[in-house]
C-alpha cells in the first residue's frame, strides 16, 4: 500500500481529532487540578470539534478510498461527520458547570473525544474490520463515561448494563461478520457486494447478514435490541445521557446504511424484511413505552427508540428516496436531540438537577425562553408541520410508500399519533400547570447558543428543505446500490 | 529423524502436563503445570516453523495469563476441596465433550493428512518479518486504531477507578529531598535527670 498526501488529507478531520486527543491526554496528566482546569480541558475539545468540522471543508471531492480499501470517504460520509462533529461540539457545549463527581474531570472530555472519533472511522468504515474496530473505539469510551459517577449506584449499573449489552451485541456482530466473511471470501464491503452479483445467496451470507444487523441495531437502540437504553439514559449523568440522544446514533445508522446499501445491495429482498420488522417493533415499543415514564429522560430514551423505527423505515424501503430520507432524519434528530437536552440541562432546583417530567410544571412561567423552545421542540418530534420533525416523517413515509411498504406507512402513522401524547403532555405541564416548587433562575445563558441554534434549524428547516434534500438525495447517490 | 524425536518429547510432555493439570491437588502446582504445557506447545510451534506464534505463546500465555493465574490461585481465597466437589457429577458431560472433541480433530486429521496444498510458501522469509509487512503496510489502520482503543481501555479503567481519597498520607519525595540537616537536627546537651527540652515544630 502506498502512503501518498492523500492518505492524510482524506482522514484529516481524524487526525486532528487523534492529535486533540493526546493533546488532553497530556493535560489531563500534566495539567494542575484547579478550578480553571477543567475549563481549558472544554475549551480544548470544543477547539477539536470545531477544527475537525473546518476539516471537512478540505477533504478531497468525490468517493475515494484509502488504508488498502478499508476506509471511505465520499460525499454521505463528509456530510455525516459534519452532523457527528456538530453533535459533540453541542454535547460538549451543554457540560457546564456544577455537574459534580465524575463529569468535572478532564477524563470526561478526553473520553467524549474518543468516542467521537471512533463515530468518525464507523461512518469512514469500508470493511468489516474497520467497521469493528471502529464501533468498539466509539463503544468502550461511552460504557466509561456512562459509569463515570463512581459514587452514584445507579450511574454505574447503567455503566456495567450498557458494557454487558453492548459486549453480547458485539458478539453477534463479530459472529455475523465471521459468517460473512467465510462465505464471501473477503471482509470488504466492495469485494463483499461483488462476491454477490455471481451466483446464488448462500444460505451462510444471510444467517451472517441477520447477527450481523442485530448486532448493529443494539447500537441504535431499535426494538427488541432495545433493553438497556431506558435503564442507560436514566441512570447516566445527565450530560452523557445528553450525548447519547444527540451523536451515536448518527454514526450507526450511517454505519448500517452503508452495510446493507454498500456491501449487501444485492441481499435487498432479504435484509428489507429484517429492517422492517425492527422498525415496525420500534415504533411501537417507542410510542408506548414512553407514555407511563415519570422520568424525562428515560421519556427521551422511549421517544429515541421510537425515531430509530422511523429512520429503520426509511432504510427498509432499500430505495434512493429511502436513503435520503434517512440522511434528512438523522439531520433532525441531532438538532431536536441536541434542544431537547439543552432546555433539561438548564432545570435545576437549589443547584441540584432535576429529571422528573413533573419538574417541568409551571416552566413558562419561570423560564419563558426555555419552555417556547422546549415546546417548539416537543412539537416538531411528535411531526407537527411546518416542523423540522414533520419533514423528516413525511419524506421516510413517503419513501417507504413508494417502495409499496403501505402497511409500514400506516403503523407509523399511527405511532406518531400515539407519540404526540406524550409530547403534548410535556407542553400541557409547561403552560398549564402551576409549579410546585420554581426551579433556580440563571444558569441557562451558556446552553442558549445550543438551544436557540437547534431551534433556528427547527423553524427555519422549512426554508431550505428543497436545497437539504437536493443535497441529501445527491450523496445518497454515492452508495454503491445506486452507482 | 531428529525433530521427531523432539515431536515425540514436546508432544508427550504437553499431553502430561495438560493431564497433571486437571489431576493434581494443590492448584498451585496446577498451574505451574500448565506453564510447562505452554512452553511445550510452543516448541511444537517451532517445529512447524511459525516461530512468530511460539514466542506469541511464551510471551502472552506464559508471561501473562499464566502468571494472573497463580495471582488468582495463590491472592484470591478459594477453597478448591468445595470447588472440587462437583467434579464427579459431571463426569459423564465432560466424556462426551471430550469423545466429540476427540471424534473431530480424528475428522480433520484423516481428511487433512498429506495435504499442505492449503499452507502458503514460507521459503526464505521468516513468518516474523512476513507477519510485520503486512501489519505496518496493509494492516496499518487497523494497527493503530489497536493502538487507540487499547489507549481508551487504559484511561477508562483508571478513569474508574483511580479516587483521590481525602485524609490519606502520601510521600512527597520533593519535600524529602529538599530537607536540609539544620532545619531538622537539632543538637542539645542533655543533663542527666532534666531532659531536652521541646522546642516548637521541630520534631
Amino acid at each position: 500500500m502506498e502512503f501518498s498526501s492523500l492518505t492524510f488529507l482524506a482522514a484529516l478531520p481524524e487526525f486532528i481529532l487523534i492529535f486533540f486527543a493526546l493533546v488532553l491526554v497530556l493535560v489531563a496528566a500534566f495539567a494542575r487540578h484547579s478550578d480553571g482546569h477543567i475549563k481549558t480541558v472544554r475549551t480544548i475539545s470544543l477547539v477539536g470539534y470545531a477544527t475537525g468540522f473546518a476539516a471537512l471543508f478540505l477533504l478531497p471531492q468525490g468517493a475515494t478510498e484509502i488504508f488498502n480499501g478499508m476506509f471511505r470517504i465520499d460525499g454521505l460520509t463528509v456530510y455525516m461527520k459534519g452532523l457527528v462533529l456538530l453533535g459533540g461540539f453541542f454535547a460538549c457545549w451543554l457540560v457546564g458547570d456544577g455537574w459534580g463527581e465524575g463529569i468535572d474531570r478532564a477524563e470526561f472530555h478526553l473520553l467524549v473525544l474518543m468516542a467521537i472519533l471512533g463515530m468518525l472511522l464507523m461512518i469512514s468504515a469500508n470493511d468489516l474490520i474497520s467497521l469493528y474496530m471502529a464501533l468498539e473505539l466509539q463503544s468502550l469510551p461511552l460504557y466509561v463515561v456512562a459509569a463515570m459517577r463512581t459514587g452514584s449506584l445507579k450511574s454505574s449499573e447503567a455503566g456495567l448494563k450498557y458494557f454487558l449489552l453492548g459486549a453480547l451485541s458485539s458478539g453477534m456482530l463479530l459472529y455475523g461478520a465471521s459468517m460473512i466473511y467465510g462465505f464471501s471470501g473477503s471482509t470488504g464491503f466492495s469485494e463483499i457486494a461483488a462476491s454477490l452479483t455471481t451466483g446464488d445467496i448462500s444460505i451462510g451470507m444471510t444467517v451472517g447478514m441477520v447477527f450481523l444487523l442485530s448486532g448493529l441495531a443494539f447500537k441504535i437502540s431499535a426494538a427488541p435490541f432495545h433493553m438497556w437504553t431506558p435503564d442507560v439514559y436514566e441512570g447516566a449523568p445527565t450530560p452523557v445521557t445528553a450525548l447519547f440522544a444527540i451523536v451515536p446514533k448518527v454514526a450507526s445508522i450511517t454505519l448500517i446504511l452503508s452495510v446493507t446499501y454498500n456491501a449487501l445491495g444485492e441481499m435487498a429482498v432479504q435484509w428489507q424484511q429484517i429492517l422492517i420488522a425492527l422498525s415496525v417493533i420500534s415504533m411501537i415499543v417507542g410510542a408506548t413505552g414512553a407514555i407511563m415514564q415519570q422520568n424525562i429522560k428515560r421519556m427521551l430514551a422511549y421517544s429515541s427508540i421510537a425515531h430509530m423505527g422511523y429512520a429503520l423505515a426509511g432504510l427498509a424501503s432499500g430505495s434512493m428516496q429511502g436513503s435520503t430520507s434517512v440522511i434528512i432524519y438523522m439531520t433532525t434528530y441531532v438538532f431536536m436531540g441536541a434542544g431537547s437536552f439543552a432546555v433539561i440541562m438548564t432545570m435545576r432546583r437549589d443547584g441540584l438537577p432535576v429529571e422528573r417530567i413533573s419538574d417541568l410544571s409551571g416552566l413558562s412561567s419561570t423560564h419563558p425562553i426555555q419552555a417556547a423552545g422546549m415546546m417548539v421542540i416537543m412539537f416538531s418530534m411528535a411531526g407537527i408541520p411546518p416542523l423540522a420533525g414533520f419533514f423528516a416523517k413525511w419524506y421516510v413515509f413517503l419513501a417507504a410508500v413508494d417502495a409499496g411498504l403501505v402497511p409500514l406507512a400506516i403503523i407509523g402513522l399511527l405511532t406518531s399519533v400515539i407519540g404526540a401524547f406524550y409530547y403534548l403532555r410535556i407542553i400541557r405541564l409547561m403552560y398549564f400547570q402551576e409549579a410546585n416548587a420554581p426551579l433556580d433562575k440563571g444558569g441557562e445563558r451558556q446552553n442558549r447558543l445550543v438551544l436557540f441554534a437547534s431551534l433556528a434549524v427547527i423553524l427555519l428547516f422549512f426554508f431550505f428543505i428543497g436545497p437539504v434534500h437536493d443535497h441529501a438525495s445527491s450523496i445518497s447517490g454515492a452508495l454503491a446500490s445506486f452507482s | 529423524m531428529i525433530s521427531s524425536f523432539f515431536f515425540y518429547l514436546f508432544a508427550a510432555v504437553t499431553c502430561l502436563s495438560g493431564l497433571m493439570v486437571v489431576t493434581s491437588r494443590n492448584p498451585v502446582h496446577s498451574v505451574l503445570f500448565l506453564i510447562l504445557a505452554f512452553f511445550n506447545a510452543a516448541g511444537l510451534f517451532i517445529l512447524l516453523q511459525a516461530e512468530f506464534l511460539a514466542m506469541l505463546l511464551v510471551v502472552v500465555y506464559v508471561g501473562a495469563v499464566a502468571v494472573l493465574f497463580l495471582f488468582v490461585v495463590m491472592m484470591l481465597d478459594i477453597n478448591f476441596v468445595e470447588l472440587r466437589e462437583g467434579f464427579q457429577k459431571y463426569r459423564t458431560l465432560g466424556i462426551v465433550i471430550g469423545i466429540i472433541l476427540l471424534a473431530e480433530l480424528f475428522t480433520t486429521f484423516f481428511q487433512l493428512a498429506g495435504d499442505s496444498g492449503a499452507l502458503p510458501e514460507t521459503t526464505g522469509v521468516h513468518n516474523t518479518a512476513q507477519l510485520g509487512r503486512v501489519l505496518y503496510t496493509e494492516y496499518v489502520y487497523l494497527f493503530q486504531l489497536a493502538g487507540l482503543i487499547l489507549l481508551v481501555a487504559m484511561i477508562g479503567a483508571i478513569a474508574l477507578t483511580l479516587r483521590s481519597r481525602p485524609g490519606v498520607k502520601r510521600q512527597s519525595i520533593s519535600d524529602q529531598n529538599s530537607r536540609r540537616r539544620e532545619d531538622t537536627v537539632r543538637l542539645a546537651k542533655v543533663r542527666s535527670g532534666e531532659g531536652a527540652e521541646a522546642k516548637e515544630g521541630s520534631h
